[in-house]
């Protein structure tokens, strides 16, 4: 971490818009391990070469400036920082201001945008952070006034003397508290005392997006910009045979032709671009060039193949993730025994915001715009690949239009890299819907065998084995030998505790097709087969639903969770078989439960008529995003339950467009009601965890209202 | 390539381009109006919603041979500082999440409550059926909607 020219404090003044003297400082990480960053002030650090995560800035006019050093698709990170530096800092909302950090591990520790962790990881150190510079401002206040430091407070972005009601503003005292020391102890405020955090304020971020000037990846243009658009194989490897351009080279507003690779995983996917003066020249040559695919070692697998494959794979042993007691023995001699197999589908992520981006290679330089969830990686990943040295390497996020962890990989920006190295042109490369949907990687599907015996109504034993595509073992070199640590991801922890004779494995099936991160990830498949499947045991067990789970999970957290959710759906006074469904699941530490409402309308097509929320996510700073998350995590999950699938032909994709992937529209989503849960657990994810409760509580439901129970996503609501 | 002028937020644009490319690239790739977006290129999204003579059309299915000199009104036409009644109303229910899809969800809103300047739900989910969200932001589209009307009601006159 010893770094020299990590720090960079003026062009860290320059991304903040900040001129002239200033109090800076960060926090940095002088082990590795998280908790014990150290707080130190921009001089401090230039004198010593260390590498600071810079995170706030206050200039001579009080403006607070930071460096988000997390991407904003959407879920918000964009609003947590401020308020939490904002709070801590005394000053209002309005006089902070927010930049994003360009990729740099160095720096900001890792910035990936993913596992909900935005909140999670960083907050302890953006709060003391916050703190401090209160501090040292109150302490530079103090020196001034030439009064004892406890008889000055600070509020709204001035340090005010008590006795006297003296005023001064942060600006005037910055110079002074620059060359104090931090203090090695902040106090915190206590969360009763909280103005900022805990309050559903506006997003700073709304106000662009109801103009058209956010500036999305797409929107990025530098001058001399070129538009490229890129034929790939379809299927996921493959080379190119030969190709025919002829056609396509005297199309107007093309310029150049070349071909390029694009590393997914251990593969690597060959392609021609086609760059034109504008987008439009290179989609409409596009269609004019002819290629011809070498696919040889490649499997021509479909849907129906994959699937029984998957099914095949649960009659092997699996890799254990985890075991306790003895789950055999167990349900060998259990008085009641069920089983039951769960289907889930593979998807698309289907970002709005289709992947794009912008690179301009130069001079032994690269710089890179883009919607981007994970700016570290990849500049480590270009480094590698164009040989350059690191801190030659600039990556710019812009705002992601959706994300879902599509985001979080490499493979489109390092392609965009080498077209713009090879035409020597800044270049936009720009993914059409099509190639964003028919490309992948995708959601893996995944298919479960679950049993378990019941004795006296209490779950004796339970057992669960996953078929599915292990994300890890894409790697080059990965140890195929490895269990998959995600098998009971989504299952809430006090379950497994409270269970005395349980197994859970998988099986990682192989195929050609590349599988990623997807909202929630394993949990969101995972969620399906384990709720479903407590459902069932319930009814085996003849025990309430809602009871059953509240026997089942014995803690304090889940017992309010349950408590909640009875409360706000009237639970204990709906009608028998009134088509109420509950599920409850863990992920990303967060605890959600959601029920929902269905009914026979006169057509006798089914309808939702209500979804109710309670997310526990421990300390949380604004509640208002929260709902809005878990509000996106369930039209989400409702489309991966009753809508859309990526279906696969001959090794292809055969989703193209959203007219073959059809996601939930306007008049398909009912209201949501979302309450959380207050305490001082510490904070878990927002952004994932709403989704994985949804489907198998929607299908808990059905079951409810029409004994019918449905273990096969996705299925149609109109003909259930 | 041919020659046009496109009356475009009240102004006149001269552009070349291929007759054939639709009016949403024109918007974005030669005037750099980057508010409309790009969703599926197939009348699919609405996420390339505008406005033709006051009626909302989707901009990737409509080439620019086809405009002539009938008014178009994009995003940044809709006001200059936000204070249109519909993006007041997003702004109070705080709708957008990523807010790519939204510029398209806005201009569709405003298309509908001139049509009907109070609609209902249903209403809503019909009219705003063509314009897709990812991010789930649709109940908060219904409540930004009905919002929007109640602001854009003339105030009752006094007598
Ligand atoms: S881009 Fe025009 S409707 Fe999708
Ligand atoms: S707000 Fe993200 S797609 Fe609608």
């Amino acid at each position: 971490m010893q770094n020299t020219n990590s720090i960079n404090r003026r062009a860290f003044l320059k991304l903040s818009g900040l001129t002239g003297a200033a109090l800076t400082i960060g926090f940095y990480f002088p082990a590795l391990a998280e908790e014990s960053a150290s707080i130190i002030t921009a001089e401090t650090a230039d004198s010593l070469g260390i590498a600071l995560n810079a995170f706030i800035s206050i200039d001579k006019n009080g403006k607070v400036s930071i460096l988000n050093h997390r991407s904003e698709m959407g879920q918000g990170s964009f609003q947590a920082v401020p308020q939490m530096i904002a709070e801590e800092l005394e000053v209002s909302l309005d006089q902070v201001s927010i930049n994003f950090a360009p990729g740099h591990q160095n720096k900001y520790g890792s910035q990936l945008t993913g596992g909900s962790s935005t909140v999670r990881g960083a907050y302890k150190h953006l709060l003391r952070t916050g703190a401090t510079a209160r501090e040292m401002l109150l302490e530079a206040a103090a020196k001034k006034w030439n009064v004892p430091k406890e008889e000055c407070y600070a509020l709204k972005g001035e340090v005010i003397h008590r006795p006297t009601n003296k005023k001064i503003g942060y600006g005037e005292l910055v110079e002074e508290a620059a060359k104090l020391t931090p203090p090695k102890q902040v106090t915190l405020k206590e969360r009763k005392n909280y103005t900022i955090i805990g309050k559903p304020l506006p997003r700073q971020d709304t106000p662009l997006k109801v103009n058209g000037k956010a500036e999305f990846g797409l929107d990025k243009k530098l001058p001399g910009m070129l538009y490229a658009v890129v034929e790939r194989s379809p299927h996921f490897l493959g080379k190119i045979k030969s190709y025919d351009d002829s056609a396509v080279k005297t199309m107007p507003g093309v310029k150049h032709v070349i071909k390029v690779q694009m590393p997914v995983f251990n593969t690597t996917r060959e392609g021609i671009a086609i760059v034109a003066d504008n987008t439009w020249a290179a989609m409409q040559a596009r269609k004019a060039l002819k290629v011809e695919w070498d696919t040889t070692g490649f499997e021509h697998l479909d849907t129906t193949g994959l699937y029984n494959r998957m099914k095949e794979d649960l009659k092997k042993p699996g890799l254990s993730q985890r075991t306790g007691g003895n789950f055999e023995g167990m349900y060998a001699k259990a008085a009641k025994k069920l089983e039951a197999v769960y289907e889930t589908p593979y998807e698309a992520h289907a970002c709005m915001e289709p992947l794009n981006c912008v690179a301009d290679v130069k001079d032994n330089k690269c710089e890179i715009w883009g919607p981007i969830q994970a700016p570290d990686w990849i500049q480590r990943d270009l480094a590698d690949r164009l040989k350059m040295p690191v801190e030659n390497i600039a990556v710019h996020m812009t705002f992601l239009g959706g994300g879902f962890g599509r985001k979080a990989f490499t493979d489109y920006t390092t392609e965009a890299a080498l077209i713009s190295k090879e035409i020597k042109a800044p270049v936009q490369v720009v993914w059409t819907r099509e190639d964003d949907m028919n490309q992948g990687p995708f959601r893996p599907g995944a298919v479960y065998e679950c049993k378990a015996g019941l004795n006296n109504g209490r779950i004796a034993a339970f057992q669960t084995k996953m078929a599915a595509q292990n994300m890890n073992h894409q790697w080059p070199h990965a140890d195929k030998s490895n269990f998959n640590d995600s098998t009971t991801e989504g299952l809430p922890e006090a379950f497994i505790n409270g269970i005395d004779h349980y197994s859970f494995s998988d099986i990682p099936t192989e195929s050609p097709i590349p599988v990623m991160w997807w909202r929630s990830v394993y949990s969101s498949t995972n969620g399906f087969a384990y709720e479903s499947f407590m459902d069932e045991l319930a009814h085996a067990a003849e025990k309430d639903p809602l009871d059953f789970r509240r026997q089942h999970l014995r803690e304090e957290r889940y017992v309010a969770l349950i408590d909640m959710l009875e409360e706000k759906t009237g639970w204990k006074s709906r009608g028998k078989n009134s088509g109420w469904g509950v599920a409850i699941t863990e992920c990303f530490k967060s605890i959600v439960g959601e029920a929902v409402k269905v009914s026979k309308q006169a057509d006798g097509k089914l309808k939702i008529d209500r979804i109710v929320a309670v997310m526990d996510c421990g300390w949380y700073v604004n509640p208002d995003i929260i709902k809005a998350q878990v509000e996106g995590s369930i039209v989400m999950a409702l489309g991966a339950a009753t809508n859309h699938e990526t279906h696969f032909t001959d090794g292809k994709a055969v989703e193209q467009n959203f007219h073959q992937y059809q996601m939930p529209r306007i008049s398909d989503v009912p209201d949501i009601e979302v309450y959380i849960i207050e305490n001082e657990e510490k904070p878990g994810g927002v952004g994932e965890p709403g989704l994985p409760p949804f489907a198998p509580a929607l299908c808990n439901a059905i079951f409810d209202l029409t004994g019918k129970r449905i273990r096969k996503l996705p299925f149609n609501m109109n003909e259930v | 390539m041919a020659s046009y002028k496109l009356s475009i937020n009240g102004s006149t644009h001269a552009v070349e381009a291929d007759p054939k490319m639709p009016l949403l690239w024109v918007l974005r790739d030669l005037l750099n109006l980057t508010g409309t977006k790009y969703g599926c290129g197939m009348a699919q999204c609405g996420a390339c919603t505008v406005h033709l003579n006051g009626n909302a059309i989707r901009s990737c299915s409509m080439p620019v041979s086809a405009v002539g000199n009938q008014k178009i009104t994009t995003i940044e036409g809709l006001s200059t500082d936000n204070s249109h009644a519909v993006q007041q109303a997003w702004i109070a229910e705080q709708v957008p999440q990523c807010g790519y899809c939204q510029t398209g969800q806005i201009m569709s809103a405003v298309a509908l409550l001139k049509r009907n300047p109070n609609p209902t739900d249903r209403d809503i989910d019909m009219a705003m059926q063509g314009n897709l969200c990812r991010c789930g932001t649709y109940p908060r589209i219904r409540k930004a909607i009905h919002k929007a009307a109640t602001l854009m009601k003339p105030p009752a006159k006094s007598f």
